[in-house]
């Protein structure tokens, strides 16, 4: 399972609590984790399911490559950060 | 008449009311947050406001017997596997929701219907007062959408939606870019209207053509709906048929550029504009935030400032920025610089309620 933390910033609009997901990859992981929080999906991705222009997805440190197909890898026990880029603010 | 005032602010919604004889701040809804529009939806009593969360994203909240719930975004179709269409920087045409520029609702016959004009050019229809959207996919696959420019954006949007209190079935729309469009048959099929408008932006022999113009506001009398006004990119125009043609009007006074126009519900000859510099500086004339109004067609037009600020002024009035309520003698502007004034005279006195808001994007009456 993997555990999805998302940034403090966006709680003020929509609660979104750490959560815990399977998936092999990123769009799989926040599948899961949207579709008990199906409030918070329009938060972090747009329209076309891609990831919002200004923010940012790591894997245990790592950015994320696949911004629109979110077909980045997840390990077993990795953690997933939500973040807002400091771009656009 | 309205005794009450929504004004959307980069930092909040802000609910203004009638006390006395003046208006003050009654409420803040949404504070710290953008709020680029809101709709007091008269049918129903429900409110709504559009808010730009920025990497976030657009949300609708409505009101409800107690505060605020959010609400559907109207959200774009998904985009078709290997389409490519790009926007006039050659960059993908994002099918996605990047401004909610336009929000009214429908006829009084219609309960629950509401327009919603976007960025990138998606115009959206709901039937349950926003619980849903559907996307008006003829407008979007029309060929001659695939040519709106940015004008008031980089990307193009519908900022402007109106509809006929003879026949809610008909309902107007005007483009930034891309001119003034109409529909017959809510939304079922669209032709392009506004012929006659000059865009003296672009080279000659694209310069009459009606899907580039750039219309910034276009509004349209209750009482006498073939009466159509536009403060377009470089002048104001008029239409006595429908908004089919129009005519430029060459003598406003002390300018022909602006953003917003409101019309007269009762009387199609009077309308009310807010000049500034043309394009290259957009702030008014010597300094001083004047109103113009012109109540005999475009014939003449009068300058109004008593009461607004005539030196040093850089206040810009926003598109939506400039309302009229349903009797036509209250006026109400909110400015780039916080502004924010209300005439019960039909703008020939102008009171401050604050001119320390934040940056206005939106007024209306309530």
């Amino acid at each position: 399972m993997a555990r999805v933390v998302f940034t403090p910033n966006i709680q003020r609009h929509v609660a979104c609590p750490e959560a815990e997901a399977a998936g092999a990859t990123v769009r799989e992981v926040l599948d899961a984790v949207f579709a008990s929080n199906p409030l918070a999906r329009s938060y972090v991705l747009d329209d076309q399911s891609a990831l919002r222009r200004h923010m940012t997805i790591f894997i245990d440190g790592v950015m994320i490559r696949d911004r629109k197909g979110l077909g980045d890898t997840v390990g077993e026990n990795a953690t997933i950060y939500v973040f807002q880029a400091l771009s656009g603010g | 008449m309205s005794d009450e005032l929504l004004v959307s602010t980069r930092k909040g919604l802000f609910t203004i009311e009638r006390c006395g004889s003046g208006w003050e701040i009654a409420k803040v809804d949404f504070l710290a947050d953008n709020v680029t529009l809101a709709l007091s939806d008269k049918r129903s009593g429900k409110r709504y406001a559009a808010l730009d969360h920025g990497h976030f994203g657009v949300k609708v909240h409505r009101s409800t017997a107690d505060g605020w719930e959010e609400i559907p975004t109207p959200t774009y179709p998904e985009k078709p596997e290997g389409l490519e269409e790009n926007d006039m920087w050659g960059r993908p045409l994002p099918w996605s929701t990047v401004r909610i520029w336009s929000l009214v609702a429908g006829g009084p016959d219609e309960p629950g219907v509401l327009w919603c004009g976007t960025l990138p050019g998606g115009l959206f229809r709901s039937r349950d007062d926003g619980q849903s959207w559907q996307f008006v996919r003829s407008l979007w696959d029309h060929p001659s959408r695939k040519m709106w420019s940015g004008g008031g954006a980089d990307l193009p949007g519908i900022h402007s939606i109106c509809v006929d209190p003879r026949n809610s079935r008909h309902v107007s729309i005007a483009v930034s870019t891309g001119g003034i469009w109409h529909t017959s048959d809510s939304g079922e099929t669209w032709t392009q209207r506004g012929h006659g408008m000059r865009a003296e932006y672009m080279p000659a022999e694209q310069a009459h053509e009606p899907n580039v113009q750039d219309v910034h506001c276009l509004a349209q009398c209750r009482q006498a709906p073939q009466r159509m006004w536009v403060q377009h990119h470089n002048g104001i125009f008029v239409s006595s048929d429908e908004g089919h043609n129009f005519t430029e009007i060459t003598n406003a006074k002390p300018s022909a550029f602006g953003f917003p126009v409101v019309v007269h519900p009762r009387e199609p000859d009077t309308a009310w504009f807010v000049p500034e510099i043309k394009d290259e500086k957009r702030i008014p004339v010597d300094g001083k935030l004047v109103v113009s109004c012109t109540r005999d067609g475009g014939k003449t037009f009068k300058t109004l400032s008593n009461g607004l600020p005539q030196s040093h002024a850089y206040d810009v009035v926003y598109r939506h920025a400039l309302a009229i309520d349903e009797t036509g003698d209250r006026l109400a502007m909110g400015s780039t610089t916080g502004g924010l004034w209300v005439s019960e005279d039909q703008g020939e006195s102008w009171a401050c309620v604050s001119h320390t808001l934040p940056p206005v994007y939106a007024v209306q009456f309530a």
